[in-house]
C-alpha cells in the first residue's frame, strides 16, 4: 500500500468535515476522490499531503508514519486547483526551485527541469513568467513542478476546475497518459463523475464526511452501494418505485412480460440520442428514458403514443427513498 | 533680492549641503536600513502563533506609535544618562529612529506578508521548503511590491524627521541651519535654503519609489 490511511477525523469547530475515515491507495494506481462540494475531499487529500493534521487517525506514506510530518517531510507532489504558481519566477525557476533546495548539481538541475517541460509541452516557454502563460499551460506547469522533486505519491486537488471544458478534457487524457509513462501513485479530487469515471482505475465517493463506496469505475456505475452513489455516478429516473439508469429501461411496442404500460409525454433530441419522457398508467410515475434514434424511429414514438416499459439491467434493486 | 542676500544663500548652501551629506543622508540610511531589519523581526513576530510573543510585538508597536517621536529622541538622549546610561548625540539619534522606523514598518510588512496569498506557503512547504526560505525566495519578494508605497512614505517621512535630531546637537542640515542663521538673523533665507534641500532629497526619493514600482510590477502581474 502506497497510502494508508484509517481512522481520521476532522472537525472544524463543530462542524465534522471528515467522520471515521479509512482508506488504502495501492501504489502506482491513479484515484479519484469525487463527492458533492463540501464532503470533506480537499480536506482528506490536505490531510494526506500534511497541509492539515488529523484530530484523530493515522495517516502512512510508503509504510512511513507521517500522520505528524510537515508536508516538506513527505514525499509529496501537491497540484492546486488555483496553479499557486509562484508569480515571480519564471517557469524554468518554478520547477527548479524544488531541486535547487535540495542543492542538486547545476547542470543536473536544468537536464531534468527541461525534461519535465518537455513532458509537459512547455519547454519553449521556459523563461516565461506564469501571468504570460494560459491557465491550462499554468497547470501543466504546476503539475511539472509538483512532479520535480520524484514525489511517491501526486496529489491533485482538483486539478482542472478552473479551466474551460474542452482544456478539461484535454488535460484529463494528458493525465491518463502521464500516470501510465509515470506511474507515480496519484490522487485527484473532483466532483465531476465523467471525469473520475474516464480517468480513474479506482473511484473513491465521499460525501458528508464520509466514504460512501470504493471500487473500479465500472463496479461503481454498475454495482452502486446506495441511493446516493447511484445518483452520483450517472443519470437516474424512477421507474415502478425503483431508482435505474434511463438507458436501462427498454421500449417495447407491444405489451410484453413484466413490462408496465405508459404514454409517451415529450420527446427530446439530443444529439445522437433522444430522451423520452413518459407517464405510467397505473402509479402515475413520470420516468424519462433514454434511446438512439434509430431505436426511437422503431418505436414510431411520438407524444401521445402508449408504450411498455421494462428494465434491461438486472436491477440492483434500490429502494427509492 | 538684494545682494547680501543672494551672497548669504552662496554662502550657505556649501555648509548646509555638508549637513545633508554627512547629517541627514547617513542619519536617514543608517536608521532606515536598521529600521526594517527590526521592522521584518517584529512584524514576523506578530503573525507568530505564540501569543507572548505575539504581544510583546502589539505591545512595542503600540508605544511607539503611541509617542512622540521628539519624545522617544529625549528619553534616550537626556533621560537614560539618569538611569546610568549615557549615549552619545549621534547612537541617541540612531537608535530612536530606527526603533520609531520598526514600529511603524512593522505593520505595513506584517500586512504586505498577509496580502500574499495562503497557497503560495502551501505551495512552497509541498516542493520541499523550510520557513526561512518561503519568506525570503517566495513571500517576501511578493510582499515587496505591495510595501513599496506605503514604505517609501515612510523613508520620506524619516528623512525630513531627522531634522528633530537638530535638538539633541546632531549637526545635520538643519543645525546647520541654525548656526548660520543665528549670528546674522537671516531665519527665513537660512531655513528656506534647508527646506529645499530637504525637498530636493524627497523628490529624488519619490523618482527613485516609482522607478522601483515598476520594476517590481512583474511580480504581481498575475
Ligand atoms: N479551514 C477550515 N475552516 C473551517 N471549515 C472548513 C475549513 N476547511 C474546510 N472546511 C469545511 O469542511 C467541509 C469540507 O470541506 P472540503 O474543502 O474538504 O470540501 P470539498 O469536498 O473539497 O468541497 P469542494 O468540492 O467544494 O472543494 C466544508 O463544509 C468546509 O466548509
Ligand atoms: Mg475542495
Amino acid at each position: 500500500m502506497s497510502i494508508s490511511v484509517s481512522g481520521i477525523n476532522k472537525r472544524f469547530g463543530d462542524f465534522v468535515a471528515l467522520d471515521n475515515v479509512s482508506l488504502e491507495v495501492p501504489t502506482g494506481r491513479l484515484t479519484a476522490l469525487l463527492g458533492p462540494s463540501g464532503g470533506g475531499k480537499s480536506t482528506l487529500l490536505r490531510i494526506i499531503a500534511g497541509l492539515e493534521f488529523p484530530d484523530t487517525g493515522s495517516v502512512e506514506i510508503e509504510g512511513v508514519q507521517a500522520t505528524w510530518l510537515p508536508p516538506q517531510k513527505r514525499s509529496v507532489g501537491f497540484v492546486f486547483q488555483h496553479y499557486a504558481a509562484f508569480k515571480h519566477m519564471t517557469v524554468f525557476k518554478n520547477v527548479a526551485f524544488g531541486l535547487e533546495i535540495r542543492r542538486k548539481p547545476r547542470a543536473e538541475i536544468r537536464q531534468r527541469v527541461m525534461e519535465l517541460l518537455e513532458l509537459v509541452h512547455l519547454e519553449q516557454f521556459a523563461d516565461r513568467l506564469p501571468s504570460q502563460l494560459s491557465g491550462g499551460q499554468r497547470q501543466r506547469m504546476a503539475l511539472a513542478r509538483a512532479l520535480a522533486v520524484q514525489p511517491e505519491v501526486l496529489l491533485l486537488d482538483e486539478p482542472f476546475g478552473a479551466l474551460d471544458a474542452q482544456v478539461r478534457k484535454e488535460l484529463r487524457d494528458w493525465l491518463r497518459n502521464l500516470h501510465d509513462e509515470m506511474n507515480v501513485t496519484t490522487i485527484f479530487v473532483t466532483h465531476d463523475q465523467e471525469e473520475a469515471l474516464e480517468v480513474s482505475d479506482e473511484i473513491v465517493v465521499i460525501n458528508g464526511g464520509r466514504i460512501e463506496q470504493v471500487g473500479a469505475p465500472a463496479d461503481l456505475y454498475d454495482r452502486p452501494a446506495n441511493d446516493f452513489v447511484m445518483k452520483f455516478l450517472g443519470p437516474v429516473t424512477t421507474l415502478d418505485g425503483q431508482l435505474v439508469r434511463p438507458h436501462d429501461i427498454e421500449l417495447l411496442a407491444a405489451p410484453g412480460q413484466e413490462a408496465i404500460e405508459a404514454t409517451v409525454t415529450r420527446l427530446t433530441r439530443v444529439g445522437f440520442e433522444v430522451r423520452a419522457e413518459l407517464r405510467t398508467s397505473k402509479g402515475g410515475s413520470e420516468p424519462w428514458v433514454q434511446l438512439t434514434r434509430i431505436q426511437a424511429q422503431e418505436l414510431d414514438l411520438e407524444p401521445g403514443r402508449s408504450v411498455w416499459l421494462r428494465t434491461t439491467h438486472a436491477p440492483k434493486t434500490l429502494a427509492v427513498s | 533680492m538684494d545682494q547680501s542676500t543672494v551672497e548669504l544663500i552662496r554662502s550657505s548652501l556649501g555648509p548646509l549641503l555638508e549637513g545633508m551629506v554627512k547629517g541627514t543622508i547617513p542619519l536617514t540610511a543608517i536608521s532606515f536600513v536598521l529600521g526594517l531589519l527590526l521592522a521584518l523581526v517584529v512584524a514576523l513576530m506578530r503573525l507568530s502563533p505564540i501569543w507572548p510573543v505575539s504581544a510583546i510585538a502589539r505591545f512595542y508597536v503600540s508605544v511607539i506609535r503611541g509617542t512622540p517621536l521628539l519624545v522617544q529622541l529625549f528619553i534616550i538622549f537626556y533621560g537614560l544618562p539618569s538611569l546610568g546610561a549615557t549615549i552619545d548625540p549621534w547612537p541617541s539619534a540612531v537608535l530612536a529612529f530606527t526603533l520609531n522606523v520598526g514600529g511603524y514598518a512593522s505593520e505595513i510588512i506584517r500586512a504586505a506578508i498577509i496580502s500574499v496569498p495562503r497557497g503560495q506557503w502551501e505551495a512552497a512547504q509541498t516542493v520541499g521548503m523550510n520557513y526561512p526560505t518561503t519568506l525570503r525566495r517566495i513571500i517576501l519578494p511578493q510582499a515587496a511590491r505591495v510595501s513599496v508605497p506605503p514604505l517609501s512614505n515612510t523613508l520620506i517621512s524619516l528623512v525630513k524627521d531627522t531634522s528633530l535630531a537638530s535638538t539633541i546637537l546632531v549637526t545635520e542640515t538643519f543645525r546647520k541651519a541654525q548656526e548660520l542663521a543665528g549670528p546674522t538673523f537671516e531665519f527665513f533665507t537660512l531655513y528656506m535654503v534647508a527646506a529645499a534641500y530637504y525637498w530636493a532629497v524627497c523628490l529624488v526619493l519619490s523618482f527613485a519609489q516609482s522607478r522601483l514600482e515598476t520594476r517590481l510590477d512583474r511580480y504581481v502581474a498575475s
